[in-house]
Parts: C-alpha cells; structure tokens; sequence
C-alpha cells in the first residue's frame, strides 16, 4: 500500500460563523495527483490553507506526514492563487525563485551556490530561464504564474500544492502549465485546485468536488459529463479523455 | 559650499549626524516603503514622545528614555494589530496620542521651562552633541548587523507574508523586531528631523529610490544617498537661509519627491502621444 501523506478525519471548519468545510474525510497518497474542484466559496482554497497549518480545524483531524499541518515546511511546495505581494516590489524572477530555498534555510544562514543551482533547475524546468533577470512587474499573468511555480519547486518539494493556477490566464498558457504538471506528476504528488473542470480529468488521477462537504471520484476517467454536471448543478462541457494531437488543440 | 559647511565644529557634527543616520534611514525605509508600513512607522515615532517626557522628568539624557520607550510601543502596536482583534490604524492611533500624552503630562509635572523638547519635536541637526553621533553611529552598526544576518527572512516577509510563515519562519517574531528596529531608527532620526518630521526622510527617500532600484540592497544604497543628500542639502539652505534646519530638509526632500513624479507623468504623457 501506498503511503498516506494527507489524511483529514471528519475535518470542519467555521469562519466567522460559517461552515466552510463539514465533515471532510480524505486521504491523498503518495504519488497522487488529486484534482479538487467546485464552486467559489465551497472551500476550496480554505482546504489547503488547513493542509498548511494556516487555518486550524474547528473540529476533527489533519495529519500531513503524520504531523499535524505545518510540521515540516521543506516538503511541501505551495503556489498560492491570490497574489499577496506587490507587483511593483523592486525583485526579480531569480530573486523570486530563490526565496522558495527559505523552508530548507536556517535562521541566519545565508543563500549559497546550492540554493542558487536548486533555484536555477525550477526556473529551467518551468521554462523561464530568458526571462530571469526580469523584474516582477514587467511579467504576464502565465509567466508570473510559471515563476510562482518555480518558487514552490526550488525547495525540492515532495508535496505540491497548487491554488488556481489556470485562473485568469490565456488558453495556450493553460496547456502549458498543464503539460508541465503533467511531467511534474512522475516525481510529486500534487493537489490541485482547479475551475478547469473539462479539462483536469485528463491529467489528474482523482478528483474530489468541494462544496463545503466533499465527494470523492476515485477514478477520474471514470467521471463523465452527467457526473460532472451534477457536481456543478450545470451543463458542463464533455472531458477531452485522449491527449491533443497537437499543441493547438482548444481545450473546452 | 562644503567647505564652508565644515569650518566650524558644530556643521562637522551635523554634517557627520546626517550621513550616519541617512544609514539606518535608508536601509529601514526601504522595508518600510515596500512592505507599506509607513503609517505604523509614524505611530511608533509619536508615541516616542512619551519617552521623551519621561527621561526630562526623571532627569536622565532624554534619548536614554526614548529607546526604551519607542522599543515597547513598536512591540505593543505591533502584537496588538497582529495578535488581539484590533484593527491596526485603530491601534496606531490609539498609541500615537497616547504616547504622545503621556510625554505631555510628563514634561508638565517637572517643574521649570524645557528649552530643547523643541529640538526633539522638529529636529534640531546643529546642536547633536559628540555623544549622540556616538550613540547614532552604534545604532547604526547595530541596525546593519541585525539586517545582514536577517536579510533573507526579512525580504521573505516584506515579499509575501503568508507564504514565508507556510515556509516556516517565525513570521509575527521577525515583523515584531523590524518593528523594533523602525524604532531604533527614530531614535537615530530624531535629532536630524524630529519626531514629527522623522516619517517623511524614513519614506521619501525609499519610495524615489524604489522607482530606480531592480533589487532591494540597491535600494537600500540608492536610499542612504538621496538622505544624505537631502540633509545635506537641506543643512546648507537652513544655513544661509537661517531657516529651520528639520523643517528645511523636509520640504527639499518632499519638493524633490514631487519633481521626480511630475517628471514621470509629463514622460508617460510624451511617450503616449
């Protein structure tokens, strides 16, 4: 068997009065690519935000690594959806990058040729390599999104997760940071928080709809378009279940 | 012009206190600029008063009873806005005043005139006795060291704040002491520009050097040399003007603010047509 890295028993969560999340039970393995989808304000983000040990459960149990949540920061690569930080914060990609070494840093200690060869690797491999010495500011949405991924992968993560990372950007550029966590998929596991319904079901192994309870589809090419729409409770575009012939293709 | 400056003894020591404390100016300005914590920096200044007033009651050097003071009011304004549900300008607010009060009722129960509070409110560069360039120069040193070792947990925090504390790092105890440090540097300012004035050179200079710098250290430089230059200069004009010398070297650095945004516009506005 495989081992468990996220296991959440009877999870719930009030904010300001509100359940966010009701009785969540899952448990996400190694090597799992876990798609979670559902609708806004059905808890998604909050989820991940209690597998961070930024949120603490009103009642029930996470363990991540068998910890609870925030035990070990250098295994577990974050790629946040909302951008907290400024735009106009006078840094550049590389500079970006290497912050992510920070969860394998001591106190103190400064960045050394080894972080900077690790930063290096996740620009290379989200494909930023040109654009590196770039200020943040001057980047689109797509190339901001890849170098926030390279920030999460240049602490050697084993865990990878990902809010949105499709959100508000351009079609190709989608394909693109899929393909990516496509081959990303062979070495990590990775839970995904996602809109692009019609489209995960092609990448991810699982998928598990959110709407302050959660359902658990455990075989993603076995949700098809009746069971898709019914999580949404609307029509939802059938699921390309083949890989595109061509990098053209327009994804649904 | 700098001859002239430096022919007499008490210009030597302002000329000296202006560049030491444009080093801590610049290099805490810079994360005061881009984390956006101008308003909270203003707060500890004000509040600094308080220890002010304490030191000229107890009858101690004043700048002995403002270090202490301007330390525990960045630690309280900053768990309070942090930790308890209060919202941070109502907290800053509340300390501002009060801190200043507290100073006021001070300096009230201490009977006689106190000729030089004048000099801690708006600055007053041309009486920094030897010892207070002493005292600046090891709050410098001070300030420099802590920055060096913590430059990467304090870049992660002024970065993106949720995702350094995910990474691991003791977020709310390395805001705590930037804080902390905003607060030595008011100290170091206080004698250049006053207490009331000290939030203008933390920002200004920062906030110019920001729109020129590609990485946070040459911000940092960029920053300690337009701050020198503003003293300086400032320094001159309060000279020959017989002006005010806090009060000079603000409104040159605020005039130089604007000239470079107006510049920027009426470029934007060429390169558009």
């Amino acid at each position: 068997m495989k081992d468990s890295i996220i296991q959440c028993d009877q999870l719930s969560l009030s904010l300001g009065g509100m359940k966010v999340l009701d009785d969540v039970t899952l448990s996400v393995n190694d090597g799992d690519f876990l798609g979670i989808i559902g609708p806004n304000g059905g808890g998604k983000t909050t989820f991940l935000r209690v597998i961070l040990g930024l949120e603490a459960p009103s009642s029930g149990s996470v363990m991540v690594y068998g910890r609870p949540p925030g035990s070990f920061p250098a295994r577990i690569g974050y790629v946040p959806q909302r951008l907290f930080f400024d735009r106009d914060f006078p840094i550049s990609i590389r500079e970006l990058v290497l912050m992510g070494r920070i969860s394998n840093k001591k106190l103190f200690h400064h960045y050394n040729k080894r972080d900077r060869e690790k930063s290096d690797q996740a620009i290379c491999t989200t494909g930023l390599e040109r654009l590196a010495e770039r200020r943040i500011g001057d980047l689109s949405g797509g190339e901001l999104q890849r170098a926030l991924i390279a920030r999460a992968l240049a602490g050697d993560p084993e865990l990878l997760l990902l809010d949105e990372p499709t959100a508000s950007i351009d079609p190709q550029m989608k394909t693109t940071i899929y393909d990516l966590l496509e081959h990303l998929k062979e070495k990590l596991t990775i839970v995904l928080v996602t809109h692009d319904v019609g489209t995960i079901s092609r990448y991810v192994t699982r998928i598990a709809s959110l709407n302050v309870t959660l359902e658990l589809y455990e075989s993603a090419l076995s949700t098809n378009r009746e069971s898709l729409s019914m999580l949404y409770h609307y029509p939802v575009n059938p699921v390309v279940q083949h890989s595109p012939l061509s990098r053209t293709i327009d994804h649904p | 012009m700098l001859q002239e400056l430096l022919a007499f003894e008490f210009m030597r020591n302002a000329v000296l206190a202006a560049i030491l404390s444009s080093v801590a100016c610049g290099i805490i300005g810079t994360y005061v600029v881009v984390k956006k914590i101008g308003f909270i920096s203003g707060g500890i200044a004000h509040t600094a008063f308080g220890g002010i007033g304490l030191g000229y009651y107890l009858g101690i050097n004043p700048l002995l009873g403002v270090i202490p003071f301007s330390l525990f009011a960045a630690i309280a304004i900053g768990l309070m806005s942090k930790k308890a549900k209060v919202a941070e300008d109502s907290a800053i607010g509340t300390f501002w005043a009060v801190g200043m009060a507290v100073g006021v009722i001070c300096i009230g129960l201490k009977p006689g005139y106190a000729p030089d509070l004048f000099s801690y409110l708006f600055g007053n560069i041309l009486t920094v006795p030897t010892f207070d360039l002493w005292m600046i120069l090891s709050l410098d040193l001070f300030i420099i060291g802590v920055v060096w070792l913590l430059n990467k947990e304090f870049l992660a925090i002024s970065f993106d704040e949720e995702y350094a504390r995910v990474s691991g790092l003791k977020t709310t105890a390395l805001y705590l002491l930037l804080l902390c440090l905003i607060a030595l540097t008011v100290v170091v300012m206080m004698r250049v520009v006053g207490i009331v004035m000290v939030i203008a050179l933390l920002t200004i200079p920062a906030a110019i050097a920001r729109m020129f710098s590609r990485t946070l250290p040459g911000m940092m430089v960029l920053a300690i040399t337009l701050s020198s230059l503003f003293s300086i200069i400032g320094l001159w004009f309060s000279y020959q003007l017989d002006l005010a010398s806090g009060a000079t070297i603000i409104v040159i650095s605020g005039f130089v603010f604007f000239l470079v945004h107006a510049w920027r516009l009426v470029s934007a506005l060429l390169t558009a047509q």
